[in-house]
């Protein structure tokens, strides 16, 4: 049955379009391949797939043109039609195609017998479902443990909370992973109750286990996914095995799966858009075919949420990317197709890769503003526009004065994203730097600190005073601003500013509201007439300094210590109008105006979303090392140099350390030179022109296709990490180990084939093979027996002391549990 | 040809020994017979770009006689390499700095000029002329190294002369290259190196293994070598060489007509050349350096106690006749190995711990412990064994190894090295370290430290002078004693703060410490053993310090000293420099409104970026065509377009680029070795349009008429612009104010 529709497929396939894609797959080229090559004697309709099992047999001429990668040449017998009918029934591992004979053949030269097939796909399906299993047995074992709050569980489970609670936060990761706990707390009956104040307080009543059972259940799929794509890869199940035997007896991988963080979902959909990509590649043969298209949607998908999750989701984004650039590339260069196909071919995949991601990104962002709709910690980060829509903020349905008055306490705020409000404190520039006044700069939290006074620059009485009348301000009028908490006015003077030395200094100055002249400043709204009123949070505001006619602005530069790590406000002589130096009055108290109730512009969907990023993105750069402290580096990562303490840290605590299995990570990094090594060495041979012998050459364009997709995985989720100036932690490297882990799975698999297969018989070779493979998942097996503590939880002595059970396994000094 | 070569060899040694003898004679008798002739070919083209680019760049080049911007930067260098004095600096390798002292030392400068201010006058013994000249001879010749560039790409005579001339008249170039600074010498290996490389290349064809081959391979190697190290970005211009050569030696080994030794041979001459040549000249460079530079000078605090010994005077004067070993009773200065973010040693006073903090903390009200950066008497430290009383070494001295438990007595106040689990002031995660003062309340003395020697032979080693790296571990709470590296404020007098690190996550060098003042205790009646006990063991660090130790010392202090990250009023942003949006005002005149400034020639920066676009998109467009089997170009016309690009597009994006990625502050001039491959395409680009794009004669002769009208208004703008450039004539502000092209050029306008 699987067979007919296979073919019926195939047919409409071919008849349908005009030119119908090259196909990777056989099956598909048959009738076609009739026409390539006329003179080919009697290639039976099914015969293709078994293709090149008898490649040797090919014209030397054709071989030229197999080895530049061109359509391989369909001659030979084929396999048994059971076995035909499996393999074609899968939409299929890209070995079906290209590879898949040659790899046979070179595996067991004996022919299969018939339904061996049939014996191995069950075999697959028994090893996936053995490995799901386990993974999911050792990810959940003790999950309750420790009954406290662990490492950034603390962040994590309060963003949850804040979900469940509907209460707006800022954090410098975009919102799905944080939205899924909450989600994951929500169905589990979990209130939002528990405060997760700091790593070590108990959880009591609280529940907790739906969000560490959810971030478990994602962490165990990695396992699978890692099985199935080295499975499509190599097309080889001990590589698949060996693969899996790694990640699920890898300590740190299970570690970092058992509490509330984001690193299981992001390796999730990192796994998942992989394992997406990596089939539908797979399905090339059949291209705009319904499996085709949901693997190509779902690679979209996966990549949105990966994205969604943390930043760090790009690097697959790029690795789809450069898979996608080069298979157009490769379509494009193929002749047969017509523009129209490649076309379509391109078009399919902006739609799935692009657009649709792209939409799904944003929609994570619409859901995540929905559902934060009250007032929280995170407000002040955000612009007064965006403020007012959420409830339980001072802006929210605000009812305030609405024109400005002499007198009024006002906060003032940037209009650039993520600057933040006028802002000065109690301490002084330091020597050296300008004039050894006070600070002023801007500061994205609400704070006392924020307040101002706006006074005539004339006289210095009470505008406040019942008997005076209220005056409003007016556009062009000339102020004075008088911090409220220090007294000092607003003041700016020929002193270069801190870091932008082109620009004045800007400082509080004079004692309790009195100074010099050079603390006016004469207040204009932007695109607007003389004499106009200014409205507080419509106007848009810029103060220019009477004396020396710059315009006060922030230049949005961080200063250093002394500066608190705010913003450098400036006074600019350039009059260039930039959002730096536009302001809005956000605040407004004066007792003798009548409050009003204003709604104030909503902020449209993108504005908001763009002002969300650049909010995250000042943040994670706001991340940056102190100068003196131990931390992580890169180069520590693949040595595992060092862990994360999760729990604990004293021989009477519960501890949990985050370490990777020393020796699969070992194994990993010896695997990295290895294959750097051998891979060059059959590169440089190919292009010297040596003949490989058939079974040879389909294991090494294993090891340099699948090998090489994984080795790029594990490279563009290292290396951009050399250049990031944020702090760093070892949990970082966590996706790269699962592309290094893939590697070892595929290297080693390959690499016993072609020790056995030189001098060795084809029993002994398949002896020799199996006893590397099998002691490799044995030596897993039992490093993860040994350290298995990590993970699960130690209490006791720590390990220098000898009577410590983990006394011995302490490999590394800088190890500490 | 080789192998002829070889066949007439073995066919020369088959003669006869007196045939051999007659074929001489019967040469000599040729050479009576024939006149000598030398026959040379002089391309008057690259002699008269020669001599127009030495006219331009030396034309009254000792004017102005005073110092002018940057030169006050690398004056000061060029004075400490005359008094021969150790300096650091990190914006570049030392060939650059020593390229313009060998000019200071040509000239016969003495080195005594205070580089304080830009604008200064220069004394009369500044060789002014001299000190120029070095940079101004190498952008005179980056003119002709384009002709010869474009040239050995294969395009036009006609070509390679615009691209010459573009290089000429380009204002920016002109200015930088007539002044002591490093960007034009650059410019001239970056230029080097790919002519070399393309000189060897064209070889390879024809010679492989010939004289010339190998000398322009050489070359390419010794030009980037030098790239690199006169400024770390030539290192640029030597991975596009070297990825160029990368894929060149790779289609080397896909060529099945070569033998497998002789891809070999192919491959070892290049790595000969390519990498271990730059890397040879580069540590020849530090090499001669450090040779040059022994004595010590005002940088020497940056770099560990070992390095300082090694140079003349400063801590080697101190530091000679030491005690090699410290032994209970020593008195000692403790200097922290990190030295971030200033280099200080441990300090104590009588000044006690504020008993309530600022944000409302308690302290412990014990003796304040510092890091303090200068030497000070209250730097002193006696190591004292816990079970003697006596502060005085024994007889004989009893070294303190590796492990052994010290107390640590502040020379001054004797009072103990102690921390306790109080919160230090700043980082209030850590311990408070202090001075123990007994107040007689619950706090007991834990001033038991345990010595360990981070870079030790073996576990019984002893504690050496300069050369140990210490750690102490407070024994009671196991914290260690590290350098916060924070400011205390004022009541700790802005010293660093010293705290207990509990939680070590690591080791790292704030928590090392090495002693750098060593004497053996003595007190009055001990004072005549003590000189028996001076005498035996002594450090001479000059000798130990090996040179590789110095290299990578220095080179390491050069990569990690990060300076003030403060903005300079000059700075730019990568974006603002390929529309010109900034420039430099490099000096102005004292009295009238000559200045000079550095600006480039708006219409050669524009047209230079739309060159590069113009390439872009037409290499993408050939190469889409291509793939779809459609052949616009003939093949060796393709390859060479592709190579042309490859290093002048590269060349300009390597140079530009990682720019974007830097913190540090920028210049405008830090653009110019990129601008100098954009210059060397555009002449490229015109000549492809002309080519293949032009169908028609009417269309041919139209854009032959254009290209000449843009010329003429490049030369125009560059000659506007020559006041600036050249500073020598005053201008009416009028006439500045006009040529004030952009808002953002920062023109000086005297005010009157």
């Amino acid at each position: 049955m699987l067979c007919a529709s296979g073919r019926l497929l195939a047919a409409r396939t071919a008849t349908s379009l005009p030119a119908p894609p090259r196909g990777r797959g056989p099956a598909l080229r048959c009738p076609r391949r009739e026409l390539h090559f006329p003179g080919n004697p009697d290639p039976p309709s099914w015969d293709c797939l078994a293709g090149r099992l008898t490649r040797a047999s090919a014209s030397p001429h054709r071989r030229v043109i197999l080895r530049r990668g061109r359509m391989p040449p369909a001659v030979g017998r084929g396999l048994a039609g059971s076995e035909l009918r499996l393999r074609r029934s899968r939409c299929g591992p890209r070995a079906a195609g290209r590879d898949v004979a040659i790899q046979a053949a070179a595996r067991s030269p004996k022919r299969p017998a018939p339904g061996s097939w049939r014996f191995e796909v069950a075999g697959r399906r028994a090893m996936l479902a053995l490995v799901t299993l386990l993974s999911f047995a050792t990810r959940f074992h003790r999950l309750d443990q420790p009954r406290h709050i662990c490492w950034d569980e603390t962040h994590f489970g309060k963003m949850g909370s804040y979900y469940i609670n509907r209460t707006f936060f800022f954090d410098v990761h975009p919102p799905l992973g944080k939205m899924l706990i909450g989600l994951a707390g929500y169905l589990s009956g979990y209130d939002g109750t528990f405060l997760f104040q700091k790593p070590g307080d108990k959880y009591e009543h609280h529940s907790y286990m739906g969000m560490r059972g959810f971030c478990a259940f994602l962490g165990s799929w990695l396992v699978p996914f890692a099985f199935l794509i080295v499975l499509d890869l190599s097309n080889s199940l001990p590589a698949a095995l060996l693969t899996a035997a790694l990640l699920t007896f890898d300590t740190g991988c299970l570690t970092l799966s058992q509490y509330i963080l984001l690193d299981p979902i992001l390796m999730f959909f990192i796994m998942a858009a992989m394992l997406s990509m990596v089939k539908y590649r797979s399905c090339a043969n059949r291209p705009f075919s319904a499996p085709w298209w949901s693997w190509l949607s779902l690679t979209g998908i996966s990549l949105a949420c990966a994205l969604g999750v943390k930043f760090v989701g790009l690097f697959i984004i790029l690795q789809v990317g450069l898979n996608t650039i080069a298979d157009l590339w490769h379509l494009f260069g193929d002749l047969s197709l017509s523009l129209v196909t490649v076309g379509k071919h391109l078009m399919a995949r902006v739609l799935c890769l692009i657009i649709l991601p792209l939409v799904l990104y944003m929609a994570i962002f619409a859901v995540h503003i929905m559902v934060l709709n009250k007032s929280g910690p995170g407000d002040g980060f955000f612009s007064s526009a965006f403020q007012a829509r959420l409830s339980g903020n001072n802006l929210h349905n605000a009812s305030i004065p609405e024109h400005l008055a002499y007198g009024s306490v006002i906060t003032v705020k940037n209009l650039r994203m993520a600057i933040g409000y006028l802002h000065s404190h109690r301490h002084l520039y330091p020597e050296g730097i300008g004039a050894r006044q006070q600070q002023v700069t801007t500061y994205l939290h609400k704070d006392y600190n924020n307040l101002w006074i706006i006074k005539k620059h004339n006289t210095n009485s009470d505008p406040l005073d019942p008997s005076f009348p209220v005056e409003f301000v007016r556009h062009g009028d000339i102020i004075r601003l008088e911090h409220k908490e220090t007294s000092r006015n607003l003041h700016s003077h020929y002193h270069e500013a801190p870091l932008t030395r082109k620009h004045y200094q800007v400082t509080g100055y004079g004692t309790n509201g009195t100074g010099d002249s050079n603390d006016f400043w004469r207040i204009e709204v932007v695109n607007r007439k003389f004499g106009n009123r200014i409205k507080v949070l419509r106007s848009r505001i810029r103060l220019i300094h009477l004396v020396t006619g710059c315009v006060l602005g922030s230049s949005g530069k961080v200063l250093p210590k002394w500066g608190w790590e705010q913003l450098e406000v400036t006074c600019t002589p350039y009059l260039k109008q930039t959002l730096n130096s536009i302001w809005n009055v956000e605040d407004h108290i004066n007792p003798k105006l009548p409050n009003i109730s204003l709604d104030v512009l909503q902020p449209s969907f993108p504005e908001i979303l763009l002002e969300s990023h650049m909010v995250m993105i000042r943040g994670n750069n706001g991340l940056k090392p102190k100068d003196n402290d131990f931390t992580s580096k890169p180069w520590h990562w693949p040595i595992n140099y060092q862990g994360l303490r999760f729990s604990g840290a004293n021989d009477t605590d519960f501890r949990v350390y985050l370490l990777g299995n020393p020796v699969v990570w070992w194994l990993n990094l010896v695997s990295i030179a290895l294959y750097l090594l051998l891979g060059s060495i059959i590169v440089v041979a190919m292009q010297r022109g040596a003949q490989l012998p058939t079974k040879v050459e389909g294991l090494t364009r294993v090891l340099l296709q699948g090998g090489g997709q994984v080795l790029l995985g594990w490279m563009l989720h290292y290396f951009p990490f050399f250049l990031m100036g944020r702090i760093l932690y070892f949990h970082h490297y966590f996706p790269a180990m699962l592309f290094s882990s893939m590697l070892t799975g595929i290297l080693w698999d390959t690499l016993l084939r072609l020790c056995a297969w030189g001098p060795a018989s084809s029993s002994l070779a398949r002896a020799v093979h199996a006893v590397g493979i099998l002691s490799l998942l044995l030596g897993a097996a039992y490093s993860f027996y040994l350290f298995h503590p990590l993970a699960y939880g130690m209490v006791g002595p720590l390990a220098q002391d000898p009577r410590s059970p983990m006394a011995g396994l302490r490999w590394l000094e800088s190890w500490e549990f | 040809m080789r192998c002829q070569s070889a066949c007439a060899v073995l066919g020369f040694l088959n003669f006869t020994q007196g045939g051999l003898r007659s074929l001489l004679f019967y040469k000599m008798l040729e050479v009576l017979k024939r006149p000598v002739v030398v026959t040379t070919n002089i391309n008057l083209n690259i002699v008269a770009l020669t001599g127009v680019g030495l006219l331009s760049r030396l034309w009254h080049l000792s004017y102005p006689r005073a110092v002018v911007f940057d030169e006050v930067y690398y004056g000061q260098y060029i004075s400490f390499y005359m008094n021969r004095v150790f300096f650091l600096d990190d914006s570049g390798p030392p060939f650059g700095h020593m390229l313009l002292a060998l000019g200071g030392y040509l000239g016969g400068f003495d080195g005594n000029f205070l580089w304080n201010r830009i604008g200064a006058e220069y004394t009369s013994n500044v060789p002014v002329w001299a000190l120029r000249l070095l940079p101004a001879l190498a952008g005179a010749l980056s003119v002709p190294m384009a002709y010869q560039i474009v040239v050995e790409l294969r395009f036009s005579h006609c070509t390679a002369m615009g691209a010459a001339l573009l290089l000429l008249i380009e204002n920016a170039l002109v200015t930088q290259s007539r002044l002591m600074l490093l960007e034009s010498p650059l410019i001239f290996f970056n230029l080097l190196a790919v002519l070399s490389y393309l000189k060897f290349f064209n070889c390879q064809k024809h010679r492989p293994f010939s004289l010339p081959w190998w000398f322009w391979l050489m070359l390419t190697g010794v030009a980037c070598a030098c790239a690199v190290g006169i400024k770390y970005m030539g290192i640029f211009t030597y991975l596009l060489v070297l990825g160029v050569a990368a894929v060149h030696a790779w289609h080397l080994i896909g060529d099945q007509t070569l033998s497998n030794v002789l891809v070999l041979y192919h491959l070892l001459a290049r790595a000969v050349a390519l990498l271990v040549t730059p890397v040879t000249l580069y540590l020849l460079f530090f090499y001669i350096h450090l040779t040059l530079l022994c004595r010590s000078g005002p940088h020497d605090q940056i770099m560990s106690s070992a390095f300082q010994a090694s140079l003349e005077g400063g801590l080697a004067r101190i530091t000679q006749g030491q005690p090699l070993e410290v032994a209970f009773g020593s008195q000692v200065t403790l200097r922290n190995i990190f030295g971030k973010p200033l280099p200080c040693w441990l300090h104590s006073h009588q000044n006690t711990y504020p008993i309530i903090y600022e944000n409302g903390r308690g302290s412990s009200h014990q003796q304040q412990v510092t890091c303090y950066p200068f030497k000070d008497v209250n730097n002193w430290w006696v190591v004292k064994d816990p079970g003697r009383h006596q502060l005085v070494v024994s007889n004989p001295p009893r070294p303190v190894r590796h492990g052994d438990v010290v107390q640590l007595v502040h020379g001054m106040t004797t009072r103990f090295l102690n921390t306790h689990d109080v919160a230090a002031p700043l980082s209030s995660h850590a311990q408070e370290v202090s001075c123990y003062v007994d107040y007689n309340i619950s706090v007991p003395a834990q001033n038991l430290w345990r010595l360990d020697i981070v870079n030790r032979q073996s576990d019984r080693d002893t504690w050496k002078t300069i050369l140990s790296a210490v750690r102490f571990v407070h024994l009671n709470t196991s914290a260690v004693l590290k350098l916060s590296g924070a400011h205390l404020p004022d009541w700790g007098f802005r010293q660093l703060e010293v705290v207990g690190e509990k939680l070590s996550r690591g080791h790292h060098e704030s928590m090392a410490w090495n002693v750098e003042e060593h004497r053996y205790g003595t007190s009055q009646e001990q004072r005549d053993r003590e000189l028996e006990l001076h005498a035996p063991t002594q450090v001479d660090v000059s000798r130990n310090l090996s040179f590789m130790a110095r290299f990578s010392e220095l080179q390491w202090r050069m990569l990690t000293l990060r300076g003030e990250d403060a903005e300079h009023k000059y700075s730019s942003t990568p974006l603002e420099w390929v529309t010109l949006d900034t420039s430099i005002a490099y000096w102005l005149h004292p009295r009238t409104s000559a200045q000079i400034h550095l600006v480039g020639n708006i219409v050669i920066w524009a047209s230079a970026s739309l060159a590069t676009a113009t390439y872009v998109l037409l290499f993408l467009w050939y190469l889409l065509r291509r793939r779809r089997d459609v052949h616009d170009l003939p093949e060796d016309v393709w390859l060479h377009w592709v190579l042309a690009g490859t290093l002048c597009t590269g060349g300009w994006a390597l140079n530009y680029l990682p720019f974007f990625l830097m913190e540090k502050t920028l210049f405008l001039y830090h653009y110019l070795p990129a601008l100098a491959f954009q210059l060397l395409l555009l002449p490229l680009v015109l000549q492809h349009v002309y080519d293949h794009l032009c169908r028609s004669r009417v269309q041919r002769h139209l854009f032959s008429t254009l290209v000449v009208a843009w010329y003429s208004v490049a030369c125009h703008v560059s000659n506007k612009l020559r006041p600036l450039t050249y500073g020598d004539s005053s201008l009416t502000p009028g006439e500045l104010l006009a040529l004030r092209w952009r808002d953002s050029w920062d023109i000086l306008i005297r005010k009157s």
